[in-house]
């Protein structure tokens, strides 16, 4: 800074360009505010929305059932399609499952999260951190590709209930209806596994940092006032996690919506709502019905969302 | 009554919390243990033996190169996109206050919030409608978008740190507002973009969805992987490739862990 004259009280303006253009911005905040935020808005809103947009109004028009050419007149039949029984179970059966999904990531994350918060200390909680971390940002496909190992009939799943002798246990499961197949990586119960396994790790971060809000006062107070461990967690600890856990159910459920890679390549022949998206866009090239598609996932987390703002979940991300 | 708090988790708790960490990770060894097996026609476990010679293999791949390089080539572009936008995004919302705030970040989250294959084959359709024909620009196109968040999330975070006084001392002091981006803000924010540039290269790297539907004849590692997947032809050069996908994205993660480290313990994050 040593090139900087000494300023007088009232300083001149600065001189040169960039010195102008400096003074004109800081005189004229608005402008400063449309040059940062023009490039990015602009970006999202014309490449992100626009596109958005174009697909959700492409779901107002038909197919034309001889040609195969999308007639370009508003229609509310792409929409009676969409309800048909075949899709509608479609719809329920993808509900279900990211239900399911979102139940069981909160059961299987909430001790890591709960432990992390409160018990680690130190090393350990960078080792907690890290663990997490990890396998939430590393690669979606080999992820995937990890229980295509483990899934498989000749793979290390089948080899330890063989050595646990336990292998009864696993055809028993198999035998089983719906959930069942003729093995792991053919049946509902593998995609189930890897949703889990893939999409868990999302939860347990927003769990930890609700948890980790909760003053320790609070837990010594109920304690103090007669309180089992049991109690606590039922009536001070659980309530107050609660918004998290609704923050991360809002990934889990989300992802397993839209996601049509993992139960094509880990599980049975029935369509998930991202599978059937991508069939009608793909083979079929029934553009309106996928973009129809598209809404039923937009919907369900629009409502999601809305709920999970009224719990106060936003608060935990 | 029990003023001090119990420092060791109960029995349950720590077998849960350990389970947990370990249904995580497990699947990840053994990608790393599938890299050395001998079998080539099967994913039998336990592996009858163990070899390097796929790694000589991989490396003589070009398909594999070609897919490789193309991934790079996208990923080192969109996350500079991001950077730049993402940062001035993440500069006015933190600075400025203005009408239509929260609606600036719900717009940036948006891409990532909604499933991939809506950002997908919204993108597609748009591109067809608008006579694009699919390249590396359209590929690179879809993934600075959700690219975006990553570092506006970091940045922001960090923004909220750089205490407003500071700058206005710079000010004070006589230099101008470029200076005062060099000399103030650069270096305080520095650290956070490099963490969330890393993060978004990560991103994009791994990325499969968008792409499938953005583009068009050219494979990145991911679609390449997404192919084995479907029809697995030659095992033994994709357990290599899984391997050393996992070690690229290690790297950044673990970079971008330490750079920000420091930073989040003096916010108190968390608390």
């Amino acid at each position: 800074m040593s090139t900087l004259a000494t300023p007088a009280a009232i300083t001149p303006n600065r001189p040169g360009l960039t010195g102008r253009l400096s003074d004109f911005l800081w005189k004229h905040p608005h402008v400063l505010l449309v040059i940062l935020l023009g490039p990015p808005v602009l970006w999202l809103g014309i490449i992100y929305l626009g596109s958005l947009f174009a697909l959700l109004l492409q779901s107002f028009f038909s197919i034309d059932d001889f040609s195969g050419l999308i007639s370009y007149e508003f229609t509310l039949s792409t929409y009676r399609q969409l309800l048909s029984d075949a899709n509608f179970d479609i719809i329920v059966r993808t509900i279900t499952m990211a239900a399911v999904v979102t139940i069981f990531s909160a059961l299987i994350a909430f001790p890591i999260a709960y432990y992390a918060a409160r018990y680690a200390k130190g090393k350990w909680k960078a080792v907690f951190y890290l663990g997490i971390m990890l396998p939430l940002w590393s690669s979606y496909l080999v992820k995937i590709y990890a229980w295509k190992l483990i899934l498989a009939k000749e793979g290390i799943l089948t080899w330890a209930f063989t050595k646990l002798h336990l292998l009864w246990l696993l055809d028993g499961w198999l035998a089983l209806p719906i959930i069942g197949g003729n093995s792991l990586s053919v049946s509902y119960t593998g995609t189930f596994l890897v949703f889990v396994y893939v999409w868990m790790p999302f939860m347990i971060l927003p769990i930890q940092a609700a948890l980790e809000r909760v003053p320790s006062n609070l837990i010594e107070a109920s304690s103090d006032l007669g309180g089992t461990p049991q109690q606590t967690f039922r009536h001070v600890l659980f309530p107050l996690a609660l918004p998290g856990i609704v923050a991360g159910s809002i990934f889990t459920f989300s992802l397993t919506l839209g996601d049509y890679i993992i139960p094509q390549i880990v599980g049975s022949s029935r369509l998930f709502i991202g599978q059937a998206v991508y069939a009608q866009q793909g083979t079929a090239g029934n553009i309106p019905l996928a973009a129809a598609f598209t809404v039923v996932p937009i919907v369900i987390m629009g409502l999601y969302l809305w709920m999970a703002k009224r719990m106060g979940a936003f608060d935990a991300l | 009554m029990r003023s001090d708090r119990s420092t060791t988790a109960p029995l349950g708790l720590k077998i849960a919390a350990i389970g947990g960490l370990a249904f995580l990770h497990i699947p990840i060894l053994l990608i790393f243990l599938y890299a050395f097996t001998t079998e080539e026609k099967s994913y039998q476990f336990p592996p009858p033996g163990l070899t390097l010679q796929w790694f000589a293999v991989t490396w003589n791949r070009p398909d594999v190169w070609a897919a490789l390089t193309l991934s790079v080539k996208v990923a080192t572009i969109a996350t500079a996109i991001a950077l730049v936008l993402g940062t001035l995004c993440a500069a006015a919302v933190s600075q400025t206050r203005f009408f239509g705030r929260e609606t600036i970040s719900l717009l940036v989250i948006l891409p990532i919030a909604l499933p991939g294959i809506i950002t997908g084959i919204a993108l597609r359709s748009a591109f067809s409608m608008a006579d694009i024909p699919f390249s590396f620009w359209t590929i690179v196109l879809g993934h600075a978008t959700f690219c975006i968040v990553v570092v506006y999330n970091n940045a922001v975070a960090r923004f909220r740190r750089v205490s407003g006084s500071l700058i206005e001392a710079s000010m004070d002091l006589g230099a101008d507002g470029f200076q005062t981006f060099r000399h103030i803000i650069l270096p305080n924010i520095g650290t956070a973009l490099l963490a969330g540039g890393m993060l978004a290269f990560a991103l994009s790297f791994d990325e499969v969805i968008v792409t499938t539907f953005t583009g068009g004849q050219q494979s990145t590692l991911p679609i390449w992987m997404l192919e084995e997947l479907i029809r697995p032809r030659q095992r033994p050069v994709t357990n290599v490739v899984a391997m050393v996908v996992m070690l690229v994205t290690f790297l950044p993660i673990l970079a971008a862990y330490y750079l920000t480290r420091d930073g989040d313990q003096i916010a108190g994050a968390g608390k």
